[in-house]
């Protein structure tokens, strides 16, 4: 199996777009996931069939016991995440800000505090046509998105470990959902946007990609938006030997497919389609050496 | 008044928006502008010029093996897994460690003390006269966003004037650590299903923190029905709508801002600066 995650640093360039075509497109068996968990947008294109639901529950959290509580705030006292709150008669926790650590129950000299499972979560395993979707919701507002991520890429690696390729459409950034989602690939397609502040997240997440030492290609969407811009990026891919292996032009034929919750290729002749067919054969065709080298 | 700009999903134009906001207001007020996107921190783009960084840390444990006798009980307590202890001597995986001080707590052996490391920076520019630019960088490959975001929100209290804080994209502890105290929030938002998906968790978000939001609509191509009819469902003013136009992309792409080029601009950017005065009078 061959793992490649489509990922991106600035948010909002093309990732689930480019990932559900590469799915319309690949050869052979896949399993997909999102892993971009806070806003989960693969299902509106691939149209999935909800096959089940698991909750997912992410770090326990702190309780108090009203009854128990002296308020005497030791808890407040040692909580590094401002999460006791102190009211007239007894302490209350601030789930959004508890990270579950528990210095409050073994400080608390009345046994007052408790660590309770909470779901912050739900894990969706799904059918498309073109293979299983793992995908997820994260209550809005959680924490954990990145053990959540974790929990995603399990749950397709368990199930659909076999399959020929492993797709995950990521999330943005370089925090620990991003890094959650690329440990173990074998490849990253960064997807970039011809700006100023394309080229800069791309820069950082780059830099943390290499730090887990996964192949990395980029493609450039909307490339003809800012030819100079478009520029800038291919100099630097080229000064840092990263292949660029996609240019995708705007083309108001995208949005028309997201809309209709189409990929863009079912309809190939579109201008965006056909760049999308090229980058899906050139990504086939370094995937394979990725494939030998292992 | 402290002003927060998300979106739920990546690329609507928060910075963008956020940043014509700044600069707007900044000709005739104070304005402290904080880029909480720490992971991609983008504003400094639009308002270059040279910055004092100051390193954000962490306290992480460090194990003094001479008073370790390997019993476990930290690595017992971790609920995050950073600790493993071995007979013959204790990991720690700092990547993995929430800096909540519990195994300095537990260990009988008073072995472990606590050493600051460096998780990012905040760094204080001043681009314009009256605009002191705060930018949060997480550094590449550290996986905790939410301390460099608190220590940005927290140098840019120190005055008392206008904040406006450009959070990360998501609906996570990153976006709620950056609206926390803030008096409202313009939700940004485009006229696709994704835009309006990612809308509708944004507005979860605020709606749980009790913060007022309003929306703006931005590249909108005029089929904006479905997300007009969101707003009006759930009583959100559309207090701003942007046609998408090549010419803006191109303002942005090269890291100029609207308001600078399109100097016509800034009066629309005043009008939604009223507006979000509004927002947060009326709210609780």
């Amino acid at each position: 199996m061959i793992r490649l995650a489509v990922i991106s640093g600035k948010g909002g360039t093309g990732k689930t777009m480019i990932t559900a075509a590469l799915a319309h497109l690949f050869c052979g068996s896949l399993v997909l996931a999102d892993c971009d968990v806070d806003a989960a947008n693969l299902e509106l294109i691939l149209s999935p069939t909800l096959i089940r639901t698991e909750p997912f529950m992410g770090m326990k959290t702190a309780v108090i016991d009203p009854a128990l509580c002296v308020r005497c705030g030791e808890c407040g006292e040692h909580c590094r995440f401002n999460a006791i709150e102190y009211l007239a008669d007894t302490c209350q926790v601030k789930t959004l800000r508890c990270e579950g650590c528990a210095v409050c129950t073994y400080v608390c000299p009345a046994s007052a505090v408790t660590m309770q499972p909470r779901q912050t979560g739900e894990i969706k395993y799904s059918e498309t046509s073109r293979g299983h979707l793992v995908h997820a919701r994260l209550v809005p507002g959680a924490g954990n998105s990145g053990l959540l991520v974790h929990a995603v890429k399990k749950t397709a690696l368990e199930r659909d470990g076999t399959c020929d390729r492993f797709i995950i459409d990521g999330p943005p950034g370089t925090g620990c959902p991003l890094i959650s989602t690329i440990s173990g690939v074998d490849a990253v397609l960064v997807v970039t946007e011809p700006s100023v502040s394309g080229l800069h997240d791309l820069r950082r997440v780059v830099a943390v990609c290499r730090q887990f030492r996964p192949r990395i290609f980029v493609a450039i969407n909307r490339f003809d938006l800012d030819a100079f811009q478009a520029g800038e990026i291919e100099a630097w891919c080229r000064g840092e030997k990263i292949p660029l292996i996609g240019k995708i032009p705007f083309d108001p034929a995208v949005i028309q497919s997201v809309r209709e919750g189409n990929p863009v290729t079912r309809d190939g002749t579109s201008p965006a389609a056909q760049a999308i067919q090229r980058l899906a054969a050139n990504i086939e065709q370094e995937l394979n050496r990725v494939g030998n080298q292992r | 008044m402290k002003l927060a700009v998300a979106s739920g999903k990546g690329g609507t134009g928060k910075s963008m928006i956020a940043a014509n906001l700044a600069f707007t207001l900044s000709r005739t007020e104070p304005v402290s502008f904080v880029d909480c996107d720490v992971e991609e921190p983008n504003l400094h783009l639009f308002f270059p010029g040279q910055g004092t960084p100051r390193d954000v840390t962490v306290p992480v444990p460090v194990i003094d093996d001479s008073l370790c006798d390997r019993c476990g009980k930290c690595g017992d307590f971790c609920q995050y897994g950073a600790i493993t202890v071995l007979p013959n001597r204790v990991l720690f995986f700092a990547e993995l460690c929430h800096s909540c001080g519990g195994c300095t707590l537990v260990c009988p052996k008073k072995a472990i003390r606590e050493e600051q490391k460096r998780i990012g920076t905040v760094s204080l520019s001043l681009p314009l006269p009256f605009l002191d630019l705060f930018t949060g960088t997480l550094d590449t490959g550290s996986p905790h966003a939410v301390p460099v975001i608190r220590e940005a929100k927290k140098q840019a209290a120190a005055g008392d004037s206008i904040m406006i804080i450009d959070t990360a994209p998501g609906t996570s502890c990153p976006v709620v650590e950056a609206l926390e105290g803030c008096d409202a929030c313009i939700l940004v938002t485009e006229s696709t299903p994704f835009g309006l998906h990612d809308l509708q968790l944004a507005a979860d978000v605020t709606a749980r923190l009790g913060i007022p939001a309003g929306i703006v609509i931005n590249r909108s191509d005029g089929n904006d029905e479905e997300i007009l009819r969101f707003c009006t469902d759930h009583d959100l003013d559309v207090m701003m709508t942007i046609p998408f136009s090549r010419e803006i992309a191109a303002i942005q792409s090269r890291g100029d801002l609207l308001c600078r080029a399109r100097p016509e601009w800034q009066k629309d950017f005043m009008g939604l600066w009223v507006k979000c005065r509004a927002l947060a009078g009326a709210g609780p």
